[in-house]
């Protein structure tokens, strides 16, 4: 299953939906180009709603961390929200748990930003 | 397919195609041999990964370079085998993905979850390609040594 993406504006806040797999080669150029797209609309408060995503491989865990760092380096936010057991398994033993604010409830995910 | 005590390879192009191909062979043989849902996900994980580094580190795509993979139920084990024919790795250079001043890193973390994943991963790089092992005890089958060896 290919990566899909889809962006909805909640409360000031860009909850982008993905599905399908984060992986080398399309999937993670799709979420780049969201983010950077994103971004450069001037929608710095993003979160990145993976509850679909039941598959991500060492070059999607990088571009999720491309994402935070890019996003953090232009004064904005980037949280996850929604992780499957799978993603999560892989943020906590690469100790990206620590790093990411992870959510699991999408209003409190909104109210979290300043 | 099943596979008792035989041997399987492939030779494939230096493409994406063949790391999503690699994937899906190793989670049919390891569906096939009995493992767990878990397990066969860590067994594909593993073998994407490694593919990943044969295609895009080793052999960097080359079209005249090809990537073998290899399956073989000895005893109680998977043993996965992929080589590449690029220049090999410095081991020595892999920097720690764990280390707090390389959590941010975007790349590096392929060996690392190889080695999560698997209970033996052996690579030998050599200046004509790198060999990469990679071993799971089947049916929960142990053994002493589940760190990697270099």
């Amino acid at each position: 299953m290919t990566m899909k993406v889809g962006s909805r504006q909640v409360d000031g806040v860009t909850i982008v939906d993905c599905s399908g797999r984060i992986t080398l080669g399309e999937g993670s150029v799709i979420l780049r180009d969201m983010v950077r797209d994103l971004l450069s609309k001037g929608n710095k408060k993003i979160v990145l709603n993976l509850a679909e995503v039941n598959y991500i491989d060492s070059s999607g865990i990088g571009e999720l961390v491309s994402a935070f760092t890019t996003t953090k380096n232009q004064g904005g936010e980037l949280k996850l929200l929604n992780l499957t057991k799978k993603v999560n398994d892989l943020l906590q033993i690469t100790k990206l748990y620590t790093v990411f604010d992870v959510k699991d409830d999408e209003t409190a995910a909104v109210k979290s930003f300043k | 397919m099943a596979m008792t005590e035989q041997r399987v390879s492939y030779t494939l192009d230096s493409s994406l195609e063949t790391i999503d191909s690699a994937e899906a062979r190793a989670t049919r043989i390891a569906t096939d041999l009995g493992f767990d849902e878990d397990e066969v996900l860590q067994i594909s994980m593993a073998v994407r990964e490694g593919a990943v580094n044969a295609v895009l580190h080793g052999n960097g795509y080359a079209p005249d370079k090809k990537v073998t993979l290899a399956f073989e139920h000895i005893g109680d084990n998977l043993v996965i085998t992929i080589c590449d024919q690029g220049k090999g790795m410095d081991l020595s250079k892999i920097p720690n993905p764990l280390a707090p001043e390389n959590l941010l890193k975007t790349s590096g973390r392929g060996i690392f979850l190889m080695r999560s994943f698997m209970d033996v991963v052996e690579i030998r790089p050599s200046q004509t390609g790198t060999e990469l092992k990679l071993i799971k005890h089947v049916h929960g089958a142990t053994a002493d040594g589940k760190e990697a060896s270099q």
